[in-house]
């Protein structure tokens, strides 16, 4: 046993000798934890399908499983707080394997001083979450640790749900000439939360698009779309989605930048900040990989529902090798890359 | 948004592609001064779409690259100490000192903060009168004149008591660096695309010498699609009809005489040094610092910083990329050794550094 336990550490001692913000922060430096150090030393079949949950057989029926832990600052956005968040997030990881949410846990990390009001509201936001998406928190835990910055709080919630239906939604199902759907706009939930975490003001208040994609998933599964894979758009935004997905699926997306809806107000937000809209985080988004065929059904089902009513078709899937471009309204052309960490506001 | 899909507008733009796809006859090395403008030139893919006998040549024009080492090490270790809180750009923190970045120091305990203005690093001195505040002060004539006006403020604040505020001065100044790269053996440059930003504060009756002395043209340009090609057109023109004058295609923003109030602010704090750039080296009269009556907002006289002196790396070219000698795919590290993660040298630090923008856009 403990034999196992003398291999060398997977990341070079020399490059990051301490975990930095940007290992955090949904790049690559991300992915390098999980590809390098953790999947490969946990190998199993359900860790290789690198998907926002996995799939379990228990007693002959499919269930999905997700674990998602929330550190955000601040507490309370504008359009949402941490509580909310905390069940949206696993509620969408389930979604996007094409579950059924069902149950969840609920695990605290609170900092000894929090004022008893600030959990109260959070508990109280996190109820009714629930209730919008139809989960039952079934279990839980509490710890308090030591002050440090501020009073401050952690979420974690793991969650299951049942498999309804025989397709497998995952990257490897995806095929050439497949379109990519994305739901609506996006960059709203980063650029809320920064700005309001650092005291930035516009005209108008961004909020955050923090939504539970649970019952607009389960349209299109009722509508009979053969979906082939769906991924939503957290950390690292549109662009760390569509670089992982090509990648495990081994397949070369185009996308049409120029097709991808974002905002005025958030548009002027990544300008003033440097920032590229396609990399800022969301939280109500997601692409959906479907069929040619199927591309008008799905965004007829997507448009019916309040939160694809923005829904397009903003790429395809080609032969090729696994990168992704990104062509603009002139012709011009990109390679979309990860992020090493976070998108820092740049000087000029 | 106004001001801005005008001049991302498709129709426009191609419409300047074809006009720079008929005038151009001859082979011309264009140089882009500024970081900003290499980074849209890639982000937008124009450098695929212009006649081939147009070579872009990236220019030294990204003030986090041109930082030197021996900076950021005197960056990082103040940010180490524990009494300070050290304050700077975001863009700054992950560039590489002698062995570590700003986000590692922070990760060890370090108190780094990423602000958006200098004024914010005040604010936070005002805020924490117990501790040393410094902010790194880096940029080109563009942000020094925000640098000028905060050091005017805590000179006001702190006429009576000790300041617990000073920076760490690094700026650097444009036209020094054109002239550098001009008197090098090695210059290929056949054309200037100035900085619209810098020449927003500047102005650009500086040029005019330089463009009759080294017979060059020089074009004041914006950075969206539309500014890069309008620019690019009148460079162009220029040399198919041997002209070399100093022309503005950034109008909008820029004037002969630049922003007068913002250079007699920088001219009240700041006096010309010679100064050393990343790859590059020692610029003669390239650079600002603090003149002797704000000696006190000095971090590095404020400071013992003498022991901190390094050398460059020898296995890096940004050096002749910053002066346009060489492109980043003639290096063979780019990629291999030297990421945006592991850089070797100065192109490669910033995201706005030629060998970054390479990397991300096109590997």
């Amino acid at each position: 046993m403990d034999g196992e336990f003398k291999l060398q550490c997977p990341i070079p001692l020399n490059d990051y000798p301490h975990i930095t913000m940007a290992h955090g922060g949904g790049g690559k430096l991300s992915h390098q934890l999980i590809a390098d150090m953790f999947r490969p030393l946990f190998a199993n079949d359900f860790i290789q399908a690198e998907h926002d949950g996995v799939l379990l057989p228990i007693d002959g029926a499919k269930m999905a499983f997700t674990t998602d832990s929330h550190v955000i600052q601040p507490l309370f956005y504008p359009g949402g707080d941490i509580g909310s968040l905390a069940v949206y997030g696993t509620v969408n990881d389930l979604s996007m394997c094409g579950a059924r949410p069902l149950y969840l846990s609920l695990s605290f990390i609170i900092e000894e001083g929090l004022p008893m009001q600030t959990l109260w509201r959070i508990v109280q936001s996190i109820k009714l979450a629930a209730d919008r998406t139809g989960v039952q928190i079934v279990t839980g835990d509490t710890k308090v640790v030591h002050r440090t910055n501020g009073a401050d709080l952690f979420i974690n919630t793991a969650g299951i749900g049942s498999l309804e239906h025989s397709l497998i939604i995952q990257p490897a199902s995806i095929e050439v000439g497949d379109v990519i759907i994305l739901n609506g706009d996006l960059g709203r939930h980063g650029i809320a939360v920064m700005a309001y975490r650092e005291g930035l003001e516009f005209e108008s208040q961004i909020e955050s698009d923090c939504a539970p994609l649970n019952d607009i998933v389960q349209s299109l599964l009722n509508a009979k779309i053969p979906i082939h894979c769906m991924r939503d758009l957290t950390r690292g935004g549109l662009v760390s989605a569509l670089v992982e997905i090509s990648q495990k699926a081994g397949k070369r997306f185009e996308i049409n930048e120029s097709t991808i809806p974002i905002r005025e107000d958030v548009r002027g937000a990544c300008e003033i900040l440097g920032f590229d809209p396609l990399f800022v985080a969301n939280e109500g988004k997601f692409i959906t990989f479907v069929p040619p065929a199927f591309t008008e059904k799905t965004l007829d089902s997507m448009r019916q529902h309040p939160l694809g009513r923005d829904a397009v078709v903003i790429g395809t899937v080609r032969p090729g090798e696994p990168r992704v471009l990104a062509t603009n309204s002139f012709g011009g052309s990109r390679i979309l890359f990860m992020f090493s960490g976070e998108q820092l506001p740049r000087i000029c | 948004m106004r001001f801005v899909d005008e001049y991302r507008d498709a129709e426009s733009i191609k419409r300047v592609l074809q006009q720079i796809d008929e005038i151009t006859t001859g082979d011309w090395n264009i140089m882009e001064i500024c970081g900003g403008q290499t980074h849209a030139f890639l982000r937008y893919g124009i450098d695929e779409l212009l006649p081939d006998n147009i070579t872009l040549l990236h220019g030294p024009g990204c003030p986090v690259c041109v930082t030197p080492l021996e900076k950021i090490d005197k960056a990082i270790f103040l940010a180490s100490q524990k009494n300070i809180i050290f304050c700077s750009f975001g863009d700054m923190m992950r560039v590489p000192g002698s062995h570590e970045d700003l986000l590692t120091v922070k990760a060890r305990g370090g108190d780094v903060r990423i602000v958006y203005s200098p004024m914010d690093a005040l604010t936070i001195a005002r805020q924490h009168p117990d501790k040393e505040v410094v902010f790194f002060a880096i940029g080109f004539e563009t942000t020094a004149p925000a640098h000028a006006m905060v050091v005017l403020k805590a000179k006001t604040e702190f006429a009576k008591n000790r300041a617990n505020f000073s920076l760490l001065c690094s700026q650097v100044l444009v036209p020094p660096a054109i002239m550098a790269i001009l008197d090098a053996p090695t210059n290929r440059v056949n054309g200037f695309l100035a900085a619209g930003h810098v020449c927003s504060v500047m102005g650009y009756h500086e040029y005019i010498p330089i463009a009759e002395q080294y017979k060059i043209p020089i074009v004041v340009t914006g950075f969206e699609p539309l500014d890069l090609l309008l620019g690019l057109f009148a460079c162009v023109s220029q040399l198919e009809k041997g002209q070399f004058n100093v022309e503005n295609s950034y109008p909008r923003s820029v004037t002969l005489r630049g922003n007068i109030p913002a250079q007699e602010t920088m001219k009240k704090v700041f006096h010309i040094v010679d100064r050393q750039w990343r790859g590059i080296g020692v610029i003669p009269r390239s650079g600002l610092a603090l003149q002797d009556e704000f000696a006190e907002f000095d971090a590095e006289k404020k400071f013992d910083l003498h022991d901190i002196s390094v050398q460059e790396p020898r296995d890096c070219i940004s050096g002749l990329i910053l002066q346009g000698v060489k492109k980043p795919g003639d290096c063979p590290h780019f990629g291999v050794a030297c990421t945006p993660e592991h850089p070797k040298g100065a192109t490669m630090v910033s995201s706005e550094g030629a060998c970054a923008a390479y990397y991300q856009y096109k590997k």
